[in-house]
Order: structure tokens, then sequence, then C-alpha cells
């Protein structure tokens, strides 16, 4: 269940059109590394997970992705108001407009569509926490990058805010992978799989 | 904020941004140290302070929860304020 907060996380009021920007800033919308994948990835990784802090950690933090990405449209939405045929061709957002006229659609910079291989589901806890913590480095150089080219400080501000909450991310899933550890044998984390081997002992190996 | 100044809908709409998201980092926190007493003390404030600030904003500028919404004979506000990707600090 989920209720709709009619703000945004943190503010975006951008007054110059640059379809340019908009175009690189929607892979943080539906690129390999963008918000919609990280979200996606989280809030279908739960279910099966073994330990209670690993499901408050990635519904709360897919939840947060839901206003990352809602930022990140409104960041795309603002940068394409308003602009003109003019500045839509010679900035080469034609090729967009053609299929979304100035519609938010989740692709990468590239023009690769948004595609659920981007992100991983794996049924195992250890794995599954590697990929958030390498997922939230992902987005974080994409931030870092991002913010190389962006020169308007009202594009740059809600940038740098979400940059920030990549790391604050990887902190807490950080924390969830060391939890996850205590729960398991220090001498072979991998004896078996605590996601899946419920109540059994041994598990992978056959072994009791 | 004083009764005798109305705030601003935006000095208004910055005080619930900035208590949500001491409530927001509150919350990831102790989702991984559920027994902290710091952590669940500054939640407790932050989380009064953010449903104050939701219902003194929803009374004057509308709500922006459907918790915080009122049917009244006005009409459905909800629909008639402004959506927040439209910019000009809505």
């Amino acid at each position: 269940m989920w209720n709709y907060e009619k703000r945004l996380q943190y503010p975006v009021n951008i007054k110059n059109p640059n379809p340019k920007m908009a175009q690189l800033i929607i892979s943080q919308f539906g690129g390999p590394d963008g918000e919609l994948g990280a979200s996606m990835r989280y809030l279908a990784q739960r279910y099966t997970m073994p330990y209670k802090e690993c499901m408050a950690t990635l519904t709360d933090i897919g939840t947060e992705e839901l206003a990352h990405l809602e930022m990140i449209c409104a960041i795309v939405y603002q940068l394409t108001k308003g602009m003109s045929m003019e500045e839509l061709k010679a900035s080469g957002f034609d090729k967009y407009y053609v299929d979304h006229t100035a519609a938010l659609w989740p692709q990468a910079a590239g023009g690769i569509p948004f595609n659920a291989c981007e992100f991983q589901s794996k049924g195992d806890v250890i794995t599954d926490l590697m990929e958030d913590l390498a997922a939230e480095q992902k987005a974080r150089t994409t931030y870092d990058n991002l913010l190389r080219l962006v020169k308007d400080p009202e594009v740059a501000d809600p940038l740098r805010f979400l940059r920030a909450r990549e790391i604050v991310h990887f902190q807490r899933f950080g924390e969830t992978l060391r939890i996850t550890q205590e729960h398991l044998d220090s001498r072979n984390f991998y004896i078996m799989n605590p996601e899946f081997d419920t109540g059994v002992k041994g598990g992978c190996g056959g072994q009791s | 904020m004083t009764a005798q100044n109305t705030p601003t809908r935006q000095q208004m709409l910055r005080w619930v941004d900035m208590v949500s998201f001491a409530v927001q980092e509150a919350n990831l926190y102790l989702d991984t140290h559920p027994s902290d007493p710091a952590a669940l003390a500054y939640f407790q404030e932050y989380s009064q302070l953010r449903r104050q600030a939701l219902q003194d904003y929803a009374a004057l500028y509308g709500p922006l929860t459907i918790d915080t919404a009122r049917g009244c004979r006005a009409g459905w506000e909800w629909v008639n304020r402004p959506w927040p990707w439209e910019g000009g600090d809505c």
C-alpha cells in the first residue's frame, strides 16, 4: 500500500529551459543506474528477505527512490517546458520529440529504453545486498558525471541533494549487510542461502 | 512562524520539507538501529513536528496528504491546488 504526498522531497524550481540537459538528466529516470530501476530493484527484492531489517530498509529506500524519480521527472519537465521548436531542433531533442513530444518516458541518455534487465532480484540476501551497494555507487557516479556537465545552479542544486542520498543509502545497505552476516555462520557465510533454505541446516551442499 | 504574520506557502512548504527530511533520515537509520534510544527520541520529536506542519499547511494552502484533505463545501482542494512538478515553488 502506498500513499501519495503532494510535494517533492526537495524543491525543483528551474526557470530556464534547456532541452539538451533534459536529454542527459532523463538517464536518472530510465537509464541503467536510474531511480526507476533502483526503486523496482529494492521493492522486488524485499519479499523473500530473511531478516526484518532487510525488509524494512528495502521497503523504505525503495519508496524514497520513487520520490527521487519524481524529482528527476520534475527537472526534465521544467527543462523542456516552453522550449521553442528552434531550441528543440538545435539541442537534438527532436529525436525524442518525435515519439514522446515533451512527455516523460523512461529511457537512458543514449536513447535506450528502460529495461528490467538493468537490475536483479536474485533471491540470495548477500548477492542482492551487494548489488544494492553497487547500485548506489553507480547512481552516485552518474550524478557526479551530470554535475560536471550542469552549469545552471537551479539544476545542480537538486542533483546534489540526490547525489547525497545515494551515499546515505549506501551506508544503510552496508549496515543491512553487516546485520545479515551477524545472523550467519562466520566460518562460512555461504554454507546455505538463508533466503531460500528456511529452517534447513546445511543447505546448498545438501549436507545436514 | 508567528500568528500575527501568516507564513507564505513557500515558507510553510520549506518547513514541511525540513521536518519530513528529518523523519525520513531517522526512519532509515532506525531500520538498521531499531533500539537506539537517541534516534527513537529524535524520531518522536520530528514526527510530531511533521504531523503539525502538515496540518498547518493544509489549513492555509490545501492538503499535501490525503489524511489532511477535507471534503469541504469549497470543493475538492486536492485537485485544484498546484502539483509539485509544476515549479514556481509549488
